[in-house]
């Protein structure tokens, strides 16, 4: 009997999105746009670092510093400057992204009591400056280990290790992929069932079924569980381009993701729905929905990484559900981490899943 | 089942909105099997009432049974044994009409049978049968409401209620709707309408007309005419609802 109901309401809820003119498209073609372009261009490796150069030593050694660094990968010497002045005014140009001072006789001091080079990264764009200035001094501190080694004196090894960890391209992309999919369903999954109920409430179809002895449950149900299928469609679509575009396939099953990928949509569509539930119109539910996302997107540790953050946001993001998903379809993809690995992962966005949908039955009300 | 002779008894039935009382103390009861026409300005009261009486609306106080169920306590049986028609127009514009039918028979709890033998007579008698597979937003005004109706009561409930069913709808339609209403009486139905005009008035057994949340006047139409030696219901209404200080 309930079951009947249910399914009844499923069928309208299918259809009624089938025959949308706009919404079966964006399910397809946003997952479909959004892989294609941006992994190429969510990007945050730096391939070209201009440099200015003073070199106060004008020897063979400095020289050789300098000429390196013109050959590194994607580091150009743009200036020679003669005072540091000078090369400041280039930064503040804009044209230097980084500052190579090499103090005077530092050929000459080098192997007994060496004067620091100077490096200096404009941090206006924090990451750049971060990065440009390791690239430069990587390339420093390989040139001066080649001209130690070539004067026979053991090169010290304590720098090598922690300069070596570049992030090429490659790296970058596949950390954006499974995030990438993450912030589909965050978008679509979440704002469809808000609006969805927003527009019945607009209409006035909504009335029509609160005066019928359909129950709140089944009716909510009824809201929650196409979207199963919509973020089932969503990874899908997914892990298509990303292994025919991208060529990358999930390291663990597909299962898995598919599994969190189900909870994972079940926890936005009841929080769409709970957030339609308390507001009366469309407009007010899609600017809840904007703050919601927001803070899911930024603290999810989508794109900066949750163990950077103070110690009281680190806590806070364990309360938001996308961070789960994150490190689920990260570690599936990237490790091929197994079930058992991710328990804790799993058995946190479960509850919640089950959590929000009770809270968005009964925030729903028959009853005015 | 309810034995009484009574299909709604409303005792002091009051709901405020803040500071604002939008209906007042209202005490009134509809026969079995009657037309009541509950009219009144805009404004005054008449769809927050029903609203109450439909369990769609908790009353800020007072009581009353519909169906032989408590509006605050049981409002979830009283649903199963209405008919609501909303004063917006409310089937799913995007489903075909005999879907929305299906949908609505499905939730009421009719099998697939006789979901299917109803809404084939009811296509029928309405002439709407070359209307059947169309998207409902897609069919006149006029045959809308007609199938708007037919949703409300495809599962035969004791009451319908019908809240301003036939606005902005041509002369002609209203007077076939009303065909509608008094072939659903003959089943048995009991008629809970609000309307403006007062020429349907004339169609009900009894009336009641509200004036800034209270019921002012109660009584058959002739009755109401009689004592206030008016020649028609519009006169009626123009001389209850004259003191009326809510405007639009």
């Amino acid at each position: 009997m309930k079951l009947r109901i249910l399914k009844a309401l499923l069928r309208k809820e299918i259809k009624l999105m089938r025959r949308n003119p706009i919404i079966p498209k964006i399910i397809v073609m946003m997952p479909l746009m959004v892989m294609l372009v941006m992994p190429l261009v969510a990007n945050l490796d730096v391939k070209q670092v201009n440099v200015t150069v003073v070199d106060n030593d004008r020897t063979d050694i400095s020289r050789r510093i300098v000429a390196d660094l013109q050959a590194a990968d994607n580091i150009d010497v743009t200036d020679n400057c003669t005072s540091y002045n000078a090369a400041l005014r280039t930064m503040d140009d804009g044209t230097a992204d980084v500052i190579l001072c090499i103090p005077y006789r530092f050929a000459a001091d080098m192997l007994t009591a060496p004067e620091p080079l100077d490096i200096l990264a404009n941090g206006v764009n924090a990451n750049k400056g971060m990065l440009g200035a390791r690239y430069v001094a990587q390339s420093v501190a390989g040139t001066l280990k080649e001209i130690r080694r070539d004067s026979g004196i053991v090169a010290e090894t304590t720098e090598s290790s922690v300069i070596n960890r570049f992030n090429p391209t490659l790296n970058f992309r596949n950390y954006m992929i499974p995030a990438l999919m993450v912030m589909l369903i965050i978008i679509i999954c979440g704002f469809l069932p808000a609006l969805n109920i927003a527009e019945e409430k607009e209409t006035g179809t909504i009335e029509a079924m609160n005066v019928t002895p359909v129950s709140r449950f089944i009716f909510v149900l009824s809201k929650l569980i196409p979207y199963w299928v919509v973020g089932l469609i969503v990874v899908t679509v997914g892990m298509v381009i990303g292994r025919v575009v991208y060529g990358l396939a999930p390291e663990g099953s597909i299962g898995q993701i598919y599994l969190a990928a189900i909870l994972f949509s079940l926890v936005m569509s009841s929080l769409g729905v709970i957030v339609a539930n308390v507001s009366s119109t469309m407009l007010q539910s899609i600017f809840i929905m904007f703050a919601v996302v927001m803070v899911f997107q930024l603290m999810g540790g989508l794109f900066t990484p949750i163990s950077s953050m103070p110690d009281w946001a680190r806590y806070l993001t364990y309360g938001i559900p996308p961070r789960y998903f994150i490190e689920i379809m990260r570690a599936v993809y990237l490790k091929g981490t197994s079930l058992g690995g991710l328990w804790l992962q799993y058995t946190a966005l479960g509850g919640m899943a089950i959590l929000l949908s009770v809270i968005a039955a009964l925030t729903y009300r028959k009853q005015s | 089942m309810n034995n009484s002779e009574y299909a709604i008894t409303v005792k002091d039935l009051t709901k405020k909105f803040g500071d604002f009382t939008a209906v007042d103390r209202i005490t009134f009861d509809v026969r079995k099997g009657e037309i009541f026409g509950f009219l009144g300005a805009n404004g005054a009261g008449k769809t927050t009432a029903m609203r109450m009486l439909c369990g769609l609306s908790v009353p800020t106080s007072g009581n009353g049974r519909v169906a032989g169920f408590d509006i605050v306590r049981q409002a979830e049986m009283i649903k199963r044994r209405i008919g609501y028609m909303s004063q917006n127009f409310s089937l799913y514009q995007n489903l075909t009409a005999e879907e929305n039918l299906r949908l609505f028979g499905t939730i009421y709890g009719l099998s697939d049978r006789e979901i299917k033998t109803r809404s084939q007579r009811l296509f029928q008698d309405l002439d709407m049968e070359s209307m059947r597979g169309k998207r409902v937003g897609d069919i006149p005004v006029g045959w809308k409401q007609k199938l708007a109706f037919v949703a409300a009561t495809i599962h035969l409930p004791e009451i319908v209620f019908l809240d301003e069913p036939t606005g902005g709808v041509d002369p002609v339609t209203r007077r076939k709707f009303w065909e509608l209403i008094y072939k659903a009486t003959a089943d048995g139905m009991t008629v809970f309408v609000t309307t403006h005009y007062l020429d349907e008035a004339e169609y009900c057994n009894r009336v009641s007309i509200m004036v800034d949340g209270r019921i002012e006047a109660l009584d058959s139409p002739d009755n109401l005419k009689k004592r206030y030696d008016a020649d028609t219901m519009d006169e009626v209404f123009r001389m209850v609802a004259k003191n009326a200080k809510r405007a639009e």
